[in-house]
């Protein structure tokens, strides 16, 4: 059967792999060609790389750095940070990316999505959607766009009709924390979703994993853990298998 | 000389990648000489059947695939779209003729219960020998991303259960394909296609 995915989701910036707390405060993890190649050596089911220096620094994307990453990646890498036109999904995927992630360009404008869908097709296209809770409400977050008024699962549901093939859902608020995901959040979107979720932002133990995997996350995407904890990629999915998880 | 054929479609580099990491030289190519001279040829590709059938006709590749794969018998790997393209057809959209190379079709998965696309690492089991799985354990997980499926056929070798049980590998011949990706499956992978590229070929590397 089709098994759950343990993926590392990490920033690139100033050429350097980094991870953040609650988008801010970063640390470097390392050498962006080094880190992959570890990865890839520990055999992890998919890679998430996002490139913060194109995304919020409007610098141009890294396609040298992705190529060098991909060159050590024998499972899937996505790349994310700063694609906005077809053009950039093209260069991002010749240079070696299997899937991409669009952020800022999806609220920013929808049908590009379907754009990119019609182009590229479905299975490479993630919507990567971050939430932060302002009292009781979730709401939809782009450090580029400001204040969003826009209502997170009405659009998760927008980008899912326009042709995306999964979602990535960075709960803000939990990343970095690693006090476990935003189980309620992921509640809210699985119920609605037809496409795959990827749940990022939080883990720091596998029973975390464990937790969302069983609230309808078809993938996990976490870092601070494997980087900061003692435990791997393995050590996560050996529990995981006691718990009757079906994991690689 | 392996070629991957580029016909627009994606995925060429993790695909050259491979098989140069199975320590052999590969050329990325649409030129029919090229197409000619190689000894294996890879068909790989994600997107759209329809668009992949018309770049492939509009490319003029078609003569030179019937003819280096069906005539001169070259061992030929089709990969994800690549594999559905050389089905009899696909109802992706409508109707298209594939290269009707396999006696099968290609249709989209539906599902209340499951998600479609079918995205992640799924167990592959084998219904008759290949020499394609040659050291891989039975029941391996490899690496799948697709909403279309192609359907049980005389031709299969392996099937895996998604929806339904599908054809995840197929085998006529010299002609082979997968539906999952070996490029990003790691080692089991990397297996299966250097299983593929030591299949003897008429044609001297």
């Amino acid at each position: 059967m089709l098994k759950y995915r343990i993926i590392p989701c990490v920033l690139l910036k100033d050429w350097q792999l980094v991870k953040s707390i609650q988008f801010d405060r970063f640390r470097t993890i390392g050498n962006p060609t080094a880190t992959v190649r570890v990865y890839n050596s520990r055999d992890v089911d998919e890679l998430i790389v996002l490139d913060i220096d194109a995304s919020l620094n409007k610098e141009d994307i890294n396609l040298e750095v992705i190529e060098d990453m991909a060159q050590e990646c024998f499972m899937p890498l996505t790349i994310g940070g700063g694609i906005k036109s077809i053009e950039d999904i093209r260069a991002v995927l010749n240079a070696g990316a299997d899937k991409i992630a669009i952020n800022t360009k999806a609220i920013e404008d929808p049908s590009f999505i379907n754009k990119a869908a019609s182009v590229f097709g479905s299975q490479c296209i993630v919507v990567s959607i971050d939430i932060i809770q302002k009292m009781d409400a979730y709401c939809l977050f782009n450090k580029n766009l400001g204040d969003l008024n826009i209502e997170p699962l009405a659009f998760a549901k927008q980008c899912e009709e326009m042709g995306a093939g999964e979602i990535l859902l960075t709960s803000i608020n939990h990343e970095g924390m690693q006090e476990g995901y935003n189980i309620d959040l992921l509640r809210i979107f699985a119920e609605e979703l037809n496409i795959p979720i990827i749940v990022n932002g939080g883990a720091g133990t596998p029973e975390h994993c464990a937790k969302a995997l069983k609230s309808g996350a078809d993938a996990v995407a976490a870092a601070s853990i494997f980087h900061f904890t003692q435990y791997t990629p393995d050590t996560i999915k050996a529990e995981l298998k006691l718990k009757n998880i079906p994991v690689r | 000389m392996i070629a991957i054929i580029d016909y627009g479609m994606g995925n060429l580099r993790s695909v050259q990648k491979a098989v140069e990491y199975c320590k052999q030289e590969v050329i990325i190519t649409n030129n029919v000489d090229e197409i000619k001279n190689a000894s294996h040829i890879i068909l790989p590709g994600v997107g759209a059947f329809k668009d992949g059938m018309n770049n492939l006709i509009s490319l003029g590749l078609v003569d030179i695939l019937n003819q280096e794969v069906l005539h001169q018998k070259k061992p030929f790997l089709g990969i994800c779209l690549g594999m559905q393209l050389i089905c009899n057809k696909s109802y992706e959209l409508g109707e298209t003729k594939g290269l009707g190379w396999i006696d099968a079709e290609v249709n989209k998965f539906e599902s209340t219960m499951l998600k479609v696309p079918h995205v992640g690492w799924n167990d592959v089991h084998a219904r008759k020998h290949s020499n394609l799985f040659a050291g891989i354990e039975n029941g391996s997980d490899f690496y799948f991303v697709h909403s279309f499926y192609v359907d049980i056929n005389e031709n299969m070798v392996a099937t895996t259960p998604y929806i339904r049980d599908f054809t995840s590998a197929l085998e006529k011949a010299n002609i082979f394909a997968c539906q999952f990706h070996p490029e990003k499956s790691q080692h089991v992978g990397l297996k299966l296609l250097d299983n593929f590229l030591n299949i003897p070929s008429q044609v001297d590397a």
